[in-house]
């Protein structure tokens, strides 16, 4: 993989992210653009499904880099995250030292604590690349930790080291692209905020939308996308419990293309409604009066946007 | 770098304009520091100011924190990058204030209330007065029955509250504590802790060394407060609220919300350490004190605004009402039903419990009992003490609140 050089204005992060299948507003380019050109890391939050994990994947394949993932979970420690020692083999290390009769405490202790017995979890793989060339870090769904672990991210962000006691600081050569999401299932602490570049991932509008569903589901139809975009639209747009995110509307086009549609109908809506909605409540509130009402609005809007074209 | 000084002379201009922004951002109470100032012109170096916006978006980006504070950028952006007058207002906030605001002309939007202040600020004698000022807007009020008035916590007698604030200054709340996924070394632990006891190999010269231990650390879950301050609760939110400082600051993790006929969100205010401060800006931000109470509708928006932001992690829900609803209970059970689902345990006190022949009538009380896991009086400090009890008392399956409340009226 030869790496990419950075772009150089926000056009250019524009176009590189749509080159690779990421429809993204101007808004959202310009902080991609400023996290790569500022070297900070880019902290993304938004409801579920609108796209922020995707981020993170197309800039690691567009500027030729690995992604190094971390998913963040109640309780996550520094030997899930970062590193561990390699027990087992230190233990053999040990015995072996023993059987051999040469064992000094301060040799010992120095050969057993030492990068061969390090094994290497993602924040040091991101510190401390294979290939040498600074991957993209993604730290996803920061929420779902506890504070301790946000607290230790702290040092990693600002200086882009770890310190392990037995080795001292490990420093990044070349600091990882780094981007953080979080759903917002609680708030994150300012002092990590406050390192980053803070942008509010938002539903897109219409137009996006339809970029997004005709590039990632090549199979359906244009006018079945157009009115699968409208009807989503009118849908985020209702008093809703979770609305449909994009990954929602993908899916359910894609279950559309499935059962060979290339219409929507008030009973496949019925039908398919579980792709798009997530939570009885709001399935139930989608009666099939409304979901009438809906499909033929969609219709309509698409039909006027193909006598436009 | 350009050498020609005109160029030069528009560049330093905007590095002025765009420190002057910032500071005009902190002073309407976004967390602004110097190492964003310089963040904010890094960006604006970077993106250029050809287009508007990205130059909006590369400032953004740099000095917000939070989705909430989006709107207060926006509308300061708006007011200080197109306004033709820029310069003039800068001037004003550079200059000593002079009493009074500058008139302005009748086609200019009003400033937003804290952006406004925030670019003349009131000076201190004049703040005094403005608080003692008691014009009641009420174009915003959702119904005669919200009366928009502030709470007067200076009524209280002196003796009375310093008696009140004594003994709720030392009431603890004792919730129960549960294991999370973090471990500790212990000497009777449940697991090898291995990295120590290889610390200990090493020096242990080839001698069998004892194994390490470590267990799972405990911890109290988030609790969440949401309050009744309606006409029918009055009499004990004045008492609850000094509570809820109290176990606000006795730990972290502590939300708290009160509701009447909307509802707040006052952790922040609370979290002051002086008790007098703190209500006093609760006071300030709550404006449906003593009105209606609309609790399915309250509920409800708790649900959808609020619920996944603050439920994580196995939050503890207090729901502190008498359930005497305005609404007659409509659609309360449905949101009753919701946030009984996303929380770990839901504990219901209820101040009308004190009476021993209360009966669950009232349409609010019965759409609501199903789904509480305990159902407690709160209407004086012994039975905010008797709390500590109920929390330590492990959980039941659902609805075992509302027999044992039905046979305890038989009985």
């Amino acid at each position: 993989m030869t790496t990419a050089s950075l772009p150089a204005s926000v056009d250019a992060a524009l176009a590189l992210l749509e080159q690779h299948d990421y429809f993204a507003d101007r808004r959202l380019a310009t902080s991609v653009f400023l996290a790569l050109k500022m070297r900070r890391p880019l902290f993304l939050e938004g409801e579920a499904g609108v796209g922020k994990t995707e981020i993170a994947k197309v800039l690691a394949r567009s500027l030729g880099r690995s992604l190094v993932r971390l998913q963040c979970y109640e309780g996550l420690d520094t030997a899930s995250a970062v590193y561990e020692w390699n027990y087992p083999r230190q233990m053999i290390e040990i015995r072996l030292a023993e059987a051999q009769g040469k064992i000094d405490r301060e040799t010992l202790a120095s050969n057993i604590f030492t990068e061969r017995f390090l094994i290497r979890r993602p924040i040091l793989q991101a510190l401390e690349p294979a290939d040498g060339i600074a991957p993209v870090l993604l730290i996803d769904e920061l929420d779902r930790t506890d504070e301790p672990f946000e607290a230790y991210l702290l040092e990693v962000l600002a200086e882009y080291q770890v310190t392990i006691p037995e080795l001292g600081a490990i420093r990044a050569k070349e600091p990882p692209i780094v981007v953080i999401t979080s759903n917002r299932t609680r708030e994150i602490h300012d002092a990590i905020k406050r390192r980053c570049l803070y942008h509010w991932v938002d539903y897109p509008n219409a137009e996006r939308e339809l970029a997004i569903v005709r590039r990632k589901v090549p199979g359906a139809d244009v006018r079945l996308s157009r009115e699968v975009v409208a009807f989503t639209q009118r849908v985020r747009g209702m008093d809703l419990f979770k609305s449909p995110g994009i990954a929602e509307t993908l899916d359910w086009a894609e279950a559309l293309v499935a059962l060979d549609r290339i219409r929507l109908d008030p009973e496949t809506v019925a039908n398919t409604l579980g792709a798009l909605l997530k939570y009885q409540d709001d399935i139930g509130a989608i009666t099939p009066e409304v979901a009438t009402r809906l499909v033929a609005e969609a219709h309509a809007e698409a039909a006027a946007i193909d006598a436009a074209s | 770098m350009s050498t020609s000084p005109t160029r030069l002379f528009a560049r330093e201009r905007l590095a002025d304009n765009v420190l002057h922004f910032c500071r005009v951002l902190r002073a309407a109470g976004l967390p602004v520091g110097p190492a964003k100032v310089i963040a904010a012109l890094e960006a604006v170096e970077a993106v250029g100011v050809e287009r508007r916006d990205d130059f909006r978006a590369a400032l953004e980006s740099v000095l917000i924190e939070r989705h909430e504070q989006r709107t207060l950028f926006d509308q300061a952006f708006e007011l200080f990058w197109r306004n033709p007058r820029l310069l003039e207002r800068m001037m004003q906030l550079l200059l000593p204030k002079v009493y009074g605001r500058t008139p302005r002309s009748e086609t200019e939007a009003p400033l937003p209330a804290r952006l406004a202040e925030a670019l003349s600020p009131v000076r201190r004698g004049d703040r005094e007065l403005y608080d003692q000022e008691t014009t009641i807007d009420a174009a915003f009020t959702f119904s005669p029955r919200e009366v928009l008035q502030s709470k007067d916590f200076e009524t209280m007698s002196a003796a009375e509250l310093a008696e009140v604030k004594r003994m709720i200054a030392q009431l603890r709340l004792p919730l129960p504590e549960l294991p999370i996924r973090r471990n500790v070394p212990a000497d009777r632990g449940t697991a090898i802790d291995l990295r120590a006891t290889l610390r200990a190999m090493t020096s242990a010269r080839g001698a069998v060394v004892p194994l390490e231990w470590r267990r799972r650390r405990h911890r109290s879950p988030p609790l969440v407060v949401l309050c009744d301050i309606s006409g029918s609760m009055d009499r004990y939110a004045r008492m609850l609220l000094f509570f809820l400082h109290a176990i606000t600051n006795d730990r972290d993790r502590v939300h708290t919300l009160l509701f009447g006929t909307r509802l707040t969100n006052i952790t922040r205010h609370l979290r002051r350490r002086d008790v007098d401060i703190a209500l006093a800006r609760v006071s300030a931000a709550v404006s449906d004190w003593a009105g209606g109470t609309r609790i399915g509708a309250c509920l409800a928006q708790f649900n959808r605004r609020w619920s996944r932001r603050l439920l994580g992690q196995g939050a503890v829900v207090l729901l502190i009402s008498d359930g005497l609803d305005s609404d007659v209970g409509q659609g309360l059970s449905r949101e009753m039903e919701r946030l009984a689902k996303s929380c770990r345990r839901l504990i219901w006190l209820n101040p009308l419990l004190r009476y021993d022949k209360f009966e669950a009538r009232p349409a609010g009380i019965r759409a609501m009992l199903p789904f509480v896991d305990d159902f407690l009086p709160v209407h004086n400090l012994d039975s905010l003490k008797q709390l500590a009890g109920a929390f330590a008392r492990p959980r039941m399956p659902r609805g075992r609140a509302e027999a044992e409340f039905a046979a305890g009226l038989g009985a």
